[in-house]
C-alpha cells in the first residue's frame, strides 16, 4: 500500500516532465493507439475526402447548369462521377467524420475512460480507410471506371456490363471500408458497455454515447450483409457463380434486398451521431438540461430498430408484391413518430432556456429546421403509391440531400465548431464561423430546394443531360452548389489558419456554459492521456 | 399552449383536406402539357385515373407537410426570439412534461393513420389493371425500348430517341422517339415489363406509371389514358452510358385511328421491319390519293 503511495507521489512530482509520453514524429500517427490521435486522423481524412467529393458535386452541377453536354465526354464519365461522389460522401466523408472522428475523440472522454477498449484495433480500423479510398479512386482511372451509382446494382455491375478491374476495385474498396467500420463499431460497443465511469448508468449516459452505441449496433448488424452481397457480386463477376444472374437461376432483386437491408440502416448510421451532437449543443447553448432525456434515448433506439425493417421502400417499383408494398409503407411512416419526438424535444429543450447563438448553436438550429424539411418529404416518399411518380426522380435526390447533406453535414459542422477548442486548444473567429454558416445555409437550400420541383415535374436522377424544360431550376441549383462549395473552401482555409494562429484557450470549458459531459472537465486542448483519475458520476439534478 | 396549437392545426388540417378534395373534384385539369414545362414546380398534368389520384393525394400531403414545417419553423422562431439570452437571462430547469410528450407522439400517429388510408387505397388500385382491354409488352434494352402488341397480331418494334441533328420542328430534344407507343384513348392497357440486359425503369410522369424492367422477371402495371395526346417519359434507372438517352413517348389516339395504326404496324413490323411508323402517316393514309400511292 505504502509503496504504491510513494510511487504515486513521485509520479505526481515529475509528472509534468514525462508522464504524458506523447510520441512524436510519423510514428505517433502510423502506430497510433491513442483515441484522440486516431480521431484527428479520421477528421483530417474526412476533410480531404470531402474536398474531392465536393469537387465532384461541383463538376456535376457545372455539367447540369445548362442543357446539353457541357464538360463531360459521355454518359459513362457522368455515371463514374455520380458513383464516386456517392461512395466518397457516404463511406469516406460522413462516416469517418461522425463515427471515426467524433466517435473516437469523445466516446472515451464522455465515458471517463482512458482510451478505447481495443486501442490497436482502433489503429487498424483507421488504417484500412486510406487503402479503401485509394482503391475507390483507382477504380475511376483504371479499367474503364465503375459507372453504376453508389447502389452498384447488378446486372449493370456484372462482368458482362462492367468488364475490367474497376468494378472489382470498387467492391474491394467497400469491403475494406466495411471491415474498418465493423472493427470500429465493435470497439465502440465494448468501450461504452464496459468502460463507463463508476456511477454512469445507461440512463445517465450522455445522448452522444447513446447515439454512438446505437450507430455501432447498426453497423455491426448491417455491414456484414453488404459484405455478403458484394462478395457474391465479386464471385459472380470472377468465379462463375450466378447469384444475381437470371440466366443461371439467380435474381438481381436478391441483390437489391441485400443491398438495402444494409443501405437503409446506413442512412441512420449517418444521422444518429448527428442527433447526439445536436442534443448536446442545443442543451449547452440553451443553458438547460436536455428535455425528455429518456424519450430522446429511446426515440433513437426506436429509429435504429425500425430502420432495419423498412428497406424495401427503396424498391417499390421493382415489382415486389402488393402486401409487401403496403407493409413497407406503413413501417416506413412509423419512423416519422420517433423522429418527431426528437425534433419537438430539441425545441422543448430550447424553450424556457437562455439561448446563446454561438456558431455551434446556429448549425444546430439550422439542422433542426432542415432535417424537418427532409423528414416531411420522407413521409411523402414513404407511400408506395406516391412513389410511382417520384421514385428515382430529383425529388428523392432533394429528400436525401436534405437529411444527409443538410442533416448529417450540418451535424458534422456543429460538432466541429463545438469541440474545436477542446480538440485544438484554439478558438476560431466567431464572425468567420457565422459567415460560414449563413453562406452554407443559403447555398445548400438554393441547391436542393429547387430539386423538389424538378423531381415533381419528372426529372430522372443520374442523367448528364436533360430535356430543355428543366433548365431553369437546374441553373438555380448549380449556382447554389457553387455558393456552398465556396463556403466549404472558406471553412478549410479558416480551419488551417485557426489551427496555427487562433487565440489559445486553456480552461476546461471554454464556452463558459453549463455543459454537463466529462470532456469539459479535462483541460483544453485535451491532454494526450485524458483522465488522471477515474471520474465519479453522481445522479445529477438534470435527469 | 403547445397542445392548443396542435389541436388547432388538426382542425385546420381537416378543413384544408376537405377544401382540397372539393377543389379537385370540381376542377378537371387540362391535358395539353404532357411533357415538363420550364420552371414547373409541381406534377405534370395527370393523364390517367391513377395519376389523378396521385396528384390529389400529393396535394393533401403537401398541405400536411407544409403545416408541419411551418409549425416547426414558427416554434423555432418564437423560441429563438423569446428565449434568447438577452430576453431571458435565467433559464428554466424544466425537463419533463408528460402530457406534452404524449401529445407530440399521438398527434403524428393520428396524422400518419390519416395519410395511410388513401395511401393504401392508391397502392391497391395502381397494382393491376381492373379489366384490361389488351396487353402491351415493354422491353428495356441498352439503350432503347421495344414494344410488342400480342393482342393485335404480336408485332414488335424498337423505339429509339431522335438524335439532336434529326429533330423535326415540334419535336423535343431528349424526349421524342422514332417509334411511339400508340394506344386508344380510354382503353385499359395492361403493361408487362421486362429487361433483357440490365435494369431499366419505364417511367412516364404524367401517366403515373413506373416499373423496373428487370432481367429474369416479368413486371406488371397498367394505365388508361383519358385524353388524346402524346405523353413523354424517360428511363429512370441507371443503365449505362446512354441511360439519359432512351426516352419514352406514348401517343393516345381515337379507336379507329388506333385500329388502322395497328393493322399497318402489323404489316410494317412483320419479319423484323423497323422503318418508323407514325400516327400522322396513318392519318395521311386516309386521304385516298396517298392511300393509292402506298398500295401501289
Amino acid at each position: 500500500m505504502s509503496a504504491s503511495h510513494a510511487a504515486h507521489d513521485s509520479h505526481a512530482h515529475d509528472g509534468h516532465d514525462h508522464h504524458d509520453h506523447t510520441p512524436s514524429g510519423i510514428g505517433r500517427w502510423l502506430y497510433s493507439t491513442n483515441h484522440k490521435d486516431i480521431g484527428t486522423m479520421y477528421l483530417v481524412f474526412s476533410m480531404l475526402a470531402a474536398i474531392l467529393g465536393g469537387a465532384f458535386s461541383v463538376y456535376m452541377r457545372m455539367e447540369l447548369a445548362h442543357p446539353g453536354m457541357q464538360y463531360m465526354s459521355d454518359g459513362h464519365e457522368w455515371n463514374m462521377i455520380v458513383t464516386a461522389h456517392g461512395l466518397i460522401m457516404v463511406f469516406f466523408v460522413v462516416m469517418p467524420a461522425l463515427i471515426g472522428g467524433f466517435g473516437n475523440w469523445f466516446i472515451p472522454m464522455m465515458c471517463g475512460a482512458p482510451d478505447m477498449a481495443f486501442p490497436r484495433m482502433n489503429n487498424i480500423s483507421f488504417w484500412l480507410m486510406p487503402p479503401a479510398f485509394l482503391l475507390l479512386l483507382g477504380s475511376a482511372v483504371i479499367g474503364g471506371g465503375a459507372g453504376v451509382g453508389w447502389t452498384i446494382y447488378p446486372p449493370l455491375s456484372a462482368a458482362q456490363y462492367h468488364p475490367g478491374p474497376a468494378m472489382d476495385m470498387a467492391i474491394l474498396s467497400l469491403h475494406l471500408a466495411g471491415a474498418s467500420s465493423i472493427l470500429g463499431a465493435i470497439n465502440f460497443i465494448t468501450t461504452i458497455f464496459n468502460m463507463r465511469a463508476p456511477g454512469m448508468t445507461m440512463h445517465r449516459m450522455p445522448l452522444f454515447l447513446w447515439a454512438m452505441l446505437l450507430t455501432a449496433f447498426l453497423l455491426v448488424l448491417s455491414l456484414p450483409v453488404l459484405a455478403g452481397a458484394i462478395t457474391m457480386l465479386l464471385t459472380d463477376r470472377n468465379f462463375g457463380t450466378h447469384f444475381f444472374d437470371p440466366a443461371g437461376g439467380g435474381d438481381p432483386v436478391l441483390f437489391l434486398h441485400l443491398f438495402w437491408f444494409f443501405g437503409h440502416p446506413e442512412v441512420y448510421i449517418m444521422i444518429l451521431p448527428a442527433f447526439g451532437i445536436i442534443s448536446h449543443v442545443v442543451s449547452t447553448f440553451s443553458k438547460k438540461p436536455i428535455f425528455g432525456y429518456l424519450g430522446m434515448a429511446y426515440a433513437m433506439t426506436a429509429i435504429g430498430v425500425v430502420g432495419f425493417v423498412v428497406w424495401a421502400h427503396h424498391m417499390y417499383t421493382t415489382g415486389i408484391n402488393l402486401n409487401s408494398r403496403i407493409y413497407f409503407t406503413a413501417a416506413t411512416m412509423v419512423i416519422a413518430v420517433p423522429t418527431g419526438v426528437k425534433i419537438f424535444s430539441w425545441i422543448a429543450t430550447m424553450w424556457g432556456g437562455s439561448i446563446e447563438f454561438r456558431v455551434p448553436m446556429l448549425w444546430a438550429v439550422g439542422f433542426i429546421f432542415l432535417f424537418t424539411v427532409g423528414g416531411v418529404t420522407g413521409v411523402v416518399l414513404a407511400n408506395a403509391g406516391m412513389d410511382i411518380a417520384l421514385h428515382n426522380t430529383y425529388y428523392v435526390v432533394a429528400h436525401f440531400h436534405y437529411v444527409l447533406s443538410l442533416g448529417a453535414v450540418f451535424g458534422i459542422f456543429c460538432g466541429f465548431y463545438y469541440w474545436w477548442p477542446k480538440m485544438t486548444g484554439r478558438e476560431y473567429p466567431e464572425l468567420a464561423g457565422k459567415i460560414h454558416f449563413w453562406v452554407t445555409f443559403i447555398g445548400v437550400n438554393m441547391t436542393f430546394f429547387p430539386q423538389h420541383f424538378l423531381g415533381l415535374a419528372g426529372m430522372p436522377r443520374r442523367i448528364p443531360d436533360y430535356p430543355d424544360a428543366f433548365a431553369g431550376w437546374n441553373l438555380v441549383s448549380s449556382y447554389g452548389a457553387y455558393i456552398a462549395f465556396a463556403a466549404s473552401m472558406g471553412f478549410l482555409v479558416m480551419t488551417v489558419w485557426v489551427l496555427f494562429n487562433g487565440k489559445k484557450v486553456t480552461q476546461a470549458n471554454p464556452w463558459g456554459l453549463p455543459a454537463d459531459t466529462l470532456e469539459w472537465t479535462v483541460p483544453s486542448p485535451a491532454p494526450h492521456h485524458t483522465f488522471e483519475e477515474t471520474p465519479q458520476i453522481k445522479a445529477a439534478a438534470s435527469h | 399552449m403547445l397542445t392548443n396549437v396542435s389541436v388547432r392545426n388538426c382542425t385546420a388540417l381537416a378543413v384544408t383536406f376537405i377544401a382540397v378534395l372539393a377543389a379537385l373534384m370540381l376542377g378537371a385539369s387540362p391535358a395539353e402539357a404532357t411533357q415538363p414545362q420550364p420552371w414547373e414546380m409541381g406534377f405534370q398534368p395527370p393523364a390517367t385515373p391513377i395519376k389523378d389520384y396521385i396528384s390529389w393525394f400529393h396535394d393533401i400531403l403537401l398541405v400536411i407537410i407544409t403545416i408541419i414545417t411551418v409549425f416547426v419553423l414558427a416554434l423555432l422562431l418564437y423560441t429563438i426570439v423569446r428565449f434568447r439570452a438577452a430576453a431571458n437571462p435565467t433559464p428554466s430547469r424544466t425537463t419533463h412534461n408528460t402530457l406534452l410528450e404524449i401529445v407530440w407522439t399521438a398527434v403524428p400517429v393520428l396524422t400518419l393513420v390519416l395519410i395511410a388510408i388513401p395511401s393504401i387505397h392508391l397502392i391497391r388500385i395502381s397494382d393491376k389493371a381492373p379489366e384490361p382491354d389488351f396487353t402491351l409488352k415493354v422491353t428495356g434494352h441498352q439503350w432503347y425500348w421495344s414494344y410488342k402488341y400480342p393482342d393485335h397480331g404480336d408485332f414488335e418494334y424498337d423505339s429509339y430517341m431522335v438524335q439532336e441533328a434529326d429533330l423535326k420542328p415540334g419535336q423535343t430534344r431528349l424526349l421524342d422517339v422514332d417509334n411511339r407507343v400508340v394506344v386508344p384513348v380510354g382503353a385499359t392497357v395492361r403493361v408487362e415489363i421486362a429487361g433483357v440486359d440490365v435494369i431499366h425503369s419505364w417511367f412516364i410522369p404524367s401517366m403515373g406509371v413506373q416499373k423496373y424492367a428487370m432481367p429474369g422477371r416479368l413486371n406488371e402495371t397498367w394505365f388508361q389514358i383519358e385524353k388524346p395526346g402524346v405523353y413523354y417519359g424517360q428511363c429512370n434507372q441507371i443503365c449505362g452510358v446512354n441511360h439519359g438517352f432512351m426516352p419514352i413517348a406514348v401517343e393516345a389516339v381515337d379507336k379507329p385511328t388506333f385500329d388502322k395504326w395497328a393493322a399497318e404496324a402489323k404489316k410494317r413490323f412483320a419479319d423484323g421491319g423497323q422503318a418508323p411508323l407514325s400516327v400522322a402517316e396513318i392519318q395521311a393514309l386516309d386521304a385516298p390519293r396517298v392511300a393509292q400511292n402506298v398500295s401501289k
